[in-house]
């Protein structure tokens, strides 16, 4: 089987859901979302180009500072050489003379030192034969210092990392700073290199420190944004909410709402334009209810008008028509059409006031649980004595199940009672099979009834015009049953206050049908009738 | 009140010679349906009176004592609301009124300000007869009868109603409609059941008849018309005698 998976969301988890909702339905979270965003782009190129500009001020600093000293420090060397006795030519000695002195130094001003040479020999420290700091490496002295020293007596300083090893043979690195320097040892007058490594922890500790203090900073910062953010868009946002709430309100029909207006400011503005409009739009509609108050009031009074001298012609009629057998022949025909006459014109009287009151929307339903299947056969019941009159036969073709519909029952009869009439109108007479068919049906969404007849059936485009008020299928047909033209508009009005449909089909020489259909409950929306409005009787024609 | 000599239908004889059935007073504007509705009422052997004029009816009724009042909604000089409210003042007289509006809110203020039936115009002649014959159809003589609801003692051939030997003044119209709940105080009654016995309607007319006159019998005869207990009602059925 195949699933055919909606285009929403619905599978996602329903926390995820709720979230995208609040963050399409929330202004608010969107613009603070994308300051934050906007704000820690921001933050983060500031804190790196910050944390550049210190470091290098940092190395710049210490690299002079480092390379003064390591100067002073091969100053002191060669002064203490020269001083040395010129004809102590152990060279060795005097070499380790040296180193002791410099190693020792550098214990107290904290830099290790390594001394080798002679440079002339163009070995490397890796060779050995080197003098050092106790516990160094002697590989943290980079190569390309030593061979900065081949083409060169320039002293020169490069970045490096210092390995030592711990008393308790524990290997550590850090970062530092290598000089290099020679000096010439007179007992020998061969060059020796001196190199010093400084060690940079204190300025690795200071920027750590830094980036701590910036990092914090910046979330702060982040933190503080936000709540910035958050406040301003508040101060707009609230004031759209509360207009929002208004709009529905009014919506709703309480008219008399209004927005509350502080200051002078484009929300202020904002909140005095959609109270004028506010109130033009409640002028209106009570300028509209009272046309219709008044138009209701007029029909009334019509109604009363009309009403009175209705009844005094009606009594004068009956008194009349009981008295007509002493009366002569033309006269007692006259008592009778005048009788028969009067009941029509009242019939049209009450017609033409359930109009206005439809049109006044001064219709209201009285709704109960009403069974189409019994409202079919009361009526067919009712309308018996006219059939017989006419010959024709209903039928009521019902489910056994009830066919059950939320509706004003007194309306729904009289729109049957309207198509069942209707029907027996224009059903056929000459033709034998002369019969009418009330079809109902009903299912949990929907119940219908549908009223087929076989007669002259309806032409192409009058299907529609049918409900129209007042218009009649042949003007020159005779009017048998002196209907007023107007039921079909009472029940499609009738209809429409249920929120159903009134429908109707028609081929010439084929018949009618016309269909009911109601929502099982009031204010249900209708999407299918229970019932086909074509009947199934009917062979579509080809092509 | 006359004897009922003349069985009903007989309307086609002379109607100077029969003796009238009662009195009707006739209380609308328009002079032509008043005159029309006295021709009518001879016809069927009813004595009538005329009036045109809401300020008019107080004093008419006085002075005629009719034992129906046929009351227009709309008239000069007083509201036929007013009207019924007066005459109801003094007398439990039946009242059916005649109004050209069937909305629902024209008809219950109507029978909220006493009437006790309507008939909206244009009526059938025949029915506005039915209508006043089952008001007057009550004089019948009943037999002696005394009934007890709640801690009400009701005399039916003496057309009273005491509570602790003191009198509740009821329309004809409230104490038939108590009579018949008292009567049969294990039945409930539908308001159609109670409308073709009280009213006299043989098919389905407007319950809304009843209920408003429930409303108004309870008014006189309940301690606490919020919380009935001598006419209860019947959730989705209609009403009872209560047992209390």
């Amino acid at each position: 089987m195949l699933h055919v998976r909606n285009p929403g969301s619905h599978w996602l988890p329903e926390p995820v859901r709720r979230g995208l909702t609040f963050w399409r339905r929330s202004i608010q979270a969107r613009v603070v979302a994308s300051t934050l965003l906007l704000s820690a782009a921001v933050i983060s190129v500031v804190g790196w180009f910050l944390l550049q500009q210190t470091r290098d001020g940092l190395l710049d600093h210490r690299v002079d500072a480092v390379v003064a000293q390591s100067n002073d420090e091969t100053e002191a060397a060669r002064k203490l050489l020269s001083t040395a006795p010129g004809t102590d030519s152990d060279v060795v000695s005097q070499q380790q003379a040296l180193a002791a002195t410099i190693i020792q130094r550098g214990e107290t001003r904290g830099f290790s030192a390594v001394l080798f040479g002679p440079a002339d020999s163009g070995g490397r420290i890796d060779d050995g034969g080197a003098t050092f700091t106790p516990r160094l490496d002697t590989s943290s002295v980079p190569e390309s210092l030593e061979e900065h020293f081949d083409d060169s007596s320039e002293t020169a300083w490069t970045y490096t990392t210092i390995r030592t090893t711990s008393a308790d043979g524990v290997p550590s690195e850090e970062p530092g700073i290598a000089v290099g320097s020679q000096v010439q040892l007179p007992a020998d007058s061969q060059t020796y290199t001196l190199y010093y490594l400084f060690p940079l922890s204190e300025q690795d500790e200071t920027l750590d420190l830094v980036s701590r203090a910036l990092l914090t900073a910046g979330a702060l910062l982040l933190v503080l944004v936000a709540g910035i953010t958050w406040l301003v868009t508040r101060q707009v946002v609230t004031p759209i909410r509360m207009a929002r709430r208004v709009a529905e309100r009014l919506a709703a029909g309480q008219l008399q709402e209004r927005l509350k207006v502080s200051g002078e400011d484009d929300l202020a503005r904002l909140a005095t334009s959609f109270n004028q409009m506010a109130s033009n739009l409640q002028r209106q509609i009570r300028q509209l209810e009272e046309l219709s108050r008044v138009q209701r009031r007029f029909v009334s009074d019509v109604s009363h008008e009309l009403r009175t001298p209705l009844t005094t012609v009606r009594m004068a009629a009956d008194v009349l028509h009981d008295a007509r057998k002493d009366f002569d022949p033309t006269t007692a025909r006259a008592a009778e059409l005048l009788q028969m006459e009067l009941d029509r014109f009242e019939t049209l009287l009450v017609d033409l006031l359930e109009i206005s009151r439809f049109d006044a929307g001064a219709a209201v339903l009285e709704l109960d649980d009403v069974n189409l299947v019994d409202v079919a056969h009361r009526i067919v019941d009712a309308t018996r004595p006219l059939a017989e009159q006419r010959h024709v036969t209903v039928v009521v073709s019902a489910p056994d199940h009830p066919c059950l519909a939320e509706a004003d029952v007194r309306r729904v009869e009289r729109i049957v009672r309207n198509l069942v009439t209707n029907a027996i109108d224009h059903a056929a007479t000459d033709r034998l099979e002369a019969g009418i068919v009330v079809h109902v049906g009903g299912d949990e969404n929907a119940a219908a009834i549908a009223v087929r007849d076989y007669g002259v059936g309806l032409a192409p485009g009058e299907a529609s015009m049918v409900f129209n008020r007042f218009w009649r299928a042949d003007p020159a047909r005779a009017r048998t049953s002196g209907g007023t033209g107007l039921g079909l508009s009472i029940s499609l009005e009738d209809t429409h206050l249920h929120g159903g449909w009134l429908q109707a089909w028609g081929r010439p020489g084929e018949g009618a049908q016309f269909r009911l259909t109601l929502p099982r409950r009031a204010g249900g929306v209708l999407r299918h009738s229970p019932l086909p409005l074509v009947p199934a009787d009917v062979t579509e024609p080809v092509g | 009140m006359d004897t009922m000599s003349e069985p009903a239908g007989t309307s086609s004889g002379q109607p100077s010679e029969m003796a009238a059935k009662g009195r009707i007073l006739v209380v609308d504007d328009d002079a032509a349906l008043a005159e029309m509705l006295t021709i009518v009422l001879r016809q069927e052997g009813f004595e009538s009176r005329m009036v045109t004029r809401g300020d008019l009816a107080l004093d008419e009724f006085r002075a005629y004592r009719p034992d129906v009042v046929l009351l227009d909604l709309m008239l000069p000089g007083k509201d036929g609301i007013d009207v019924c409210k007066e005459i109801r003042a003094e007398s439990g007289v039946p009242i059916v009124m005649l109004t050209a509006k069937g909305d629902t809110v024209d008809v219950v203020v109507g029978l909220e300000s006493g009437a006790d039936d309507y008939v909206v115009k244009p009526f059938k002649p025949k029915e506005l007869v039915a209508r006043i014959r089952a008001r007057v159809r009550r004089f019948d003589s009943p037999t002696q009868e005394n009934l007890v609801i709640g801690d009400l003692s009701i005399d039916v051939a003496g057309h009273s109603v005491t509570r602790a030997g003191e009198q509740i003044g009821l329309t004809p119209l409230e104490f038939d409609l108590l009579v018949c709940l008292a009567r049969k105080p294990w039945q409930v009654f539908t308001r159609e059941v109670l409308l073709e016995q009280v009213w006299g309607y043989r098919h389905a007319a407007d319950t809304r008849l009843v209920n408003v006159h429930v409303q108004r019998l309870r008014s006189k005869v309940e301690h606490d018309p919020e919380n009935p207990e001598i006419v209860v009602t019947v959730r989705g059925v209609g009403y009872k005698a209560g047992t209390a």
